[in-house]
């Protein structure tokens, strides 16, 4: 590469302009191609083709259309709706997702920061999009809207937990808290850490996909109960925002899950050399084979209640993450 | 009974709001509504999930049968009639016809018999199909919607191959079913008997569609989710449901095996080899269950049918202008839905008199304020779900 | 729990790589299924056959057909004959917004000029346009088509 590029890049402040702009066009990108996959898998599941016409015959236009066509409706908000709330609810949602890109590692050294409390930063900062949920059920001036945003918040915060605590066996296996650090631990381990971890992986799933408010548990959106319940009242670009949430989250909630659990940008048998060019790769293989999970339970079954949902958490979600959590720490001090 | 918080929170375990001191909420379940099945509105006051009470308002639907009736003839009405409830198309018109072949005192032919009798069934597995379509998407899955649909298209050709309609076929006369074409010197020759290769074409839908209500059985019926969404919800005990007028797989979720089929004799049932299935327990998941074993059995009655269909003719000896003597009758039959009765008072001219209908969904519904007492608000979905009601039925 | 999980995965591989028997889709506008023969989808009116007799305009339940006529005299025959009076169609409108597609008036004329075709493209953009005059119902002729033949 030409050398008058990398020095420009050796500032600081232009290197962090590039880091901006990468991760702006990555979310969109991410989520466009995460939705255009669901929309074509559930249709080969349900003996149906899926988008046809936008962009030849296989139908990859299809989301940039809808984008566009979300961009270009009328901006309604209710008229008693809380505005300032109702406004900034989606972006709420939008951040949580966007600060969990910066910890995940692509490759040895492309992270775009490394921090040493890497896994924690990370669930921290995915419960802020707990809160623009609330903030959308309660100021949509709509009773449907704010029986979503009550059931959302029951069960966005009871499902924090299983999701905490099923990452602490990793954790304790690799002895540190950064995410890279994390991945060179299985590197060395020469095994992903799913393979005893199996407890905590599964645990992580099902609690990512309550966080994530879809099927089997998206009892807030409950479309044929509330009619999208929190998010009634949204359309337009607000609602793009939303939608583009749901489907990047599933991006870093797996993204995360690959790192933890399946080695993340590693395949056996790879040099160092070799994983900076091919690791991002590998990772976003492995990132879309537990999207693919997810797509096929989403339509496979149907929804929780939610006291069951409840029920599922508290009586046995956590009591088993915490034996796991036992479990590996006897483990870890005995050999 | 009185009902306040503390007899409500002992008729389930499960509890979900916390002890504080909040008000109420009237959530108007509206009319427009994507699980409400048609234009149903409740009127529901719930406090956090649980709900209080439950009152259903109807009528959004009304189109005046019983006084269309009064202003239309014979054969107008019967064009008519399968629109009242429009899943099951053809099962509608059957009732009317034999009352009035009863006041006129005619015998149908019996190759009419049977055909009305093999698209009745397949209007009961037409019916009880897109229950299985809709049923689980309102609970969440939404993938048997489309293997139920793709189903029922090949019973809606059969249907279309037969009586040129899906879903109104108008393939029925009084004193039979459609003869002929037209009343020309050439149409009058051209019989709308069952067209070629029906019963080769017949014989393998009921071959897919048993393939098919096996690919749901296992979708839907091993599903822990479900499992839990459906059973013990909303349980209907057998007194309850007969003295709210609940019938057909509703009744005998319950327990009580009781089929219009057998007790009455509209239609040649007595000649076939079937069973009626029965539910143990009358909740939810009991009549998701009659309503497959419901399928399979008809598929049963329909290649028995097939195979020993006798030959005749279509329509007994009517004149051209139907005129029914004085006279008034009551027949019921076994709609997909529920019991289907048609009192029909006559005073000799070309059309009745009174036509009252007793549909099958405004009596099942009826049930709605008992059960939905004290329950989650999902399982609002969840009991009208798997109560199978139509609005058309409803408000007729 | 896990049987309906095998039957989404094998019903997707199914219509990924088995599309012809699986796929149960048609790409409508470019692919049109045909109908069957007897399928009620435009009535179509042969106007010689045509008397004016009314029977279909007084048995239509909805009353969308619009008939009205007038006697033609005809010459006789052979010199010193009878005079013919000739029944002669000057409308004859089928209003297909409100036709309930039932198929009485078909079958009560007397004189085979009302015949079924299983045609169903003829959507409108204006509500007015969907009243068929008599030529156009004369041109659905061309659609109907021949009898199938019956079962056994």
């Amino acid at each position: 590469m030409p050398e008058v590029v990398l020095d420009l890049f050796s500032n600081f402040w232009v290197a962090l302009l590039g880091k901006v702009l990468l991760v702006a066009l990555m979310i969109p990108l991410i989520g466009m191609v995460i939705g255009f996959a669901e929309m074509k898998l559930s249709a080969k599941m349900q003996n149906r083709v899926g988008p046809y016409f936008a962009g030849g015959r296989w139908g990859w236009a299809q989301l940039i259309a809808d984008g566009v066509k979300f961009f270009q409706k009328e901006d309604l908000i209710p008229a008693d709706a809380d505005r300032p709330v109702f406004k900034t609810a989606p972006i709420w949602v939008l951040v949580g997702t966007v600060a969990l890109f910066v910890v995940i590692p692509f490759g040895p050294g492309l992270i775009f920061r490394d921090l040493s409390v890497g896994v924690f930063y990370a669930l921290a900062i995915s419960s802020i999009s707990t809160i623009g949920v609330l903030m959308a059920g309660w100021s949509s001036a709509n009773k449907y809207s704010l029986m979503g945003g009550l059931r959302a918040a029951g069960q966005l915060i009871a499902y924090e937990l299983p999701l905490v605590l099923a990452v602490i066996g990793s954790v304790i296996l690799a002895g540190t808290m950064s995410m890279s650090g994390i991945v060179e631990a299985q590197i060395e381990a020469g095994y992903p850490y799913v393979i005893f971890q199996f407890v905590g992986f599964g645990i992580f799933m099902i609690a990512a996909l309550a966080e994530l408010t879809r099927i089997p548990f998206d009892m807030p959106i409950a479309e044929s109960e509330l009619v999208m319940g929190y998010l009634t009242e949204y359309s337009g670009f607000r609602f793009l925002f939303f939608f583009l949430a749901e489907f990047a989250n599933m991006f870093t909630m797996s993204a995360i899950a690959v790192t933890l659990f399946l080695g993340g940008y590693w395949l056996p048998g790879l040099s160092e050399d070799q994983l900076v060019y091919l690791g991002p790769i590998i990772l976003i293989a492995k990132v879309f084979v537990l999207v693919f999970a997810m797509i096929w339970f989403r339509w496979t079954f149907p929804r929780f209640r939610e006291d069951q949902l409840q029920t599922l958490a508290w009586k046995w979600l956590i009591p088993l993450a915490l034996v796991n959590i036992m479990v590996t720490a006897a483990l870890k001090v005995l050999l | 009974m009185v009902i306040d918080a503390d007899t409500l929170r002992h008729m389930s375990e499960a509890s979900v709001s916390v002890e504080l001191e909040t008000e109420d909420m009237t959530l108007n379940i509206g009319p427009q509504h994507p699980s409400t099945h048609g234009v149903l509105r409740l009127v529901a006051r719930v406090d956090g999930e649980r709900v209080y009470d439950v009152k259903p308002v109807i009528g959004y639907m009304h189109r005046g049968y019983e006084k269309l009736s009064e202003v239309r003839t014979y054969p107008q009405i019967t064009a008519l009639l399968n629109r009242i409830d429009w899943v099951s198309g053809y099962a509608n018109e059957i009732p009317f016809m034999v009352a009035a072949e009863k006041l006129m005192e005619l015998e149908v032919p019996d190759r009419a018999q049977y055909i009305r009798l093999i698209l009745t069934e397949m209007a009961r597995i037409s019916s009880h199909m897109v229950f299985m379509a809709s049923y689980p998407l309102e609970l969440g899955a939404a993938t048997p919607l489309f293997f139920a649909l793709r189903e029922r298209e090949r019973l809606l050709d059969l249907l279309e191959s037969v009586t040129g309609g899906r879903f109104h076929p108008n393939f029925n006369r009084i004193g039979g079913v459609k003869p002929a074409y037209g009343s020309g010197s050439t149409t009058r020759k051209w019989i709308q008997d069952l067209p070629a290769g029906f019963f080769e074409e017949t014989t393998q839908a009921m071959v897919r569609i048993r393939e098919a209500v096996d690919q749901l059985e296992d979708l839907v019926a091993g599903n822990e989710i479900i499992l839990a969404r459906t059973k013990g919800i909303g349980v209907l005990p057998p007194e309850v449901g007969a003295a709210f007028g609940v019938s057909g797989p509703n009744l005998r979720a319950s327990g009580v095996k009781f089929d219009l089929r057998r007790a009455e004799n509209y239609l040649p049932y007595d000649k076939f080899d079937f069973e009626i299935p029965t539910g143990a327990n009358g909740d939810c998941w009991d009549r998701w269950k009659v309503r497959l074993d419901e399928i399979r059995q008809s598929c049963l009655i329909i290649e028995q049918a097939v195979a020993g269909i006798p030959s005749g003719p279509l329509q007994a000896k009517v004149p051209k202008v139907i005129k029914v003597p004085a006279g008034e009758t009551y027949v019921r039959a076994e709609n997909p839905k529920g019991e289907m009765g048609y009192y029909l008072v006559s005073d000799g001219g070309g059309g009745p008199y009174r036509l009252k209908i007793r549909s099958a969904s405004f009596s099942n519904i009826s049930i709605l304020p008992w059960a939905l007492e004290g329950v989650l608000v999902p399982d609002i979905i969840a009991i009208m779900g798997s109560l199978d009601f139509v609005l058309g039925d409803v408000d007729r | 729990m896990l049987k309906g999980l095998a039957v989404t995965l094998i019903t997707m591989f199914k219509t990924i790589f088995a599309p012809g028997k699986n796929l149960r889709t048609v790409n409508y506008p470019k692919v049109k299924e045909t109908p069957v023969a007897r399928a009620r989808g435009v009535i179509a009116l042969d106007q010689e056959a045509c008397t004016v007799c009314m029977l279909c305009a007084r048995q239509c339940p909805d009353w969308c057909i619009y008939i009205e006529g007038h006697k033609e005299e005809k010459e006789p025959s052979e010199p010193g004959g009878r005079i013919k009076v000739r029944n002669t169609l000057d409308r004859f409108d089928i209003d297909y917004a409100l036709c309930m597609y039932c198929g009485i008036c078909v079958e009560v004329c007397p004189f085979d000029a009302l015949f079924w075709s299983p045609e169903y493209e003829y959507s409108e953009e204006k509500m007015g346009d969907m009243l068929h005059d008599m030529d156009r119902l004369q041109d659905w002729m061309k659609f109907v088509p021949e009898t199938p033949g019956l079962e056994k």
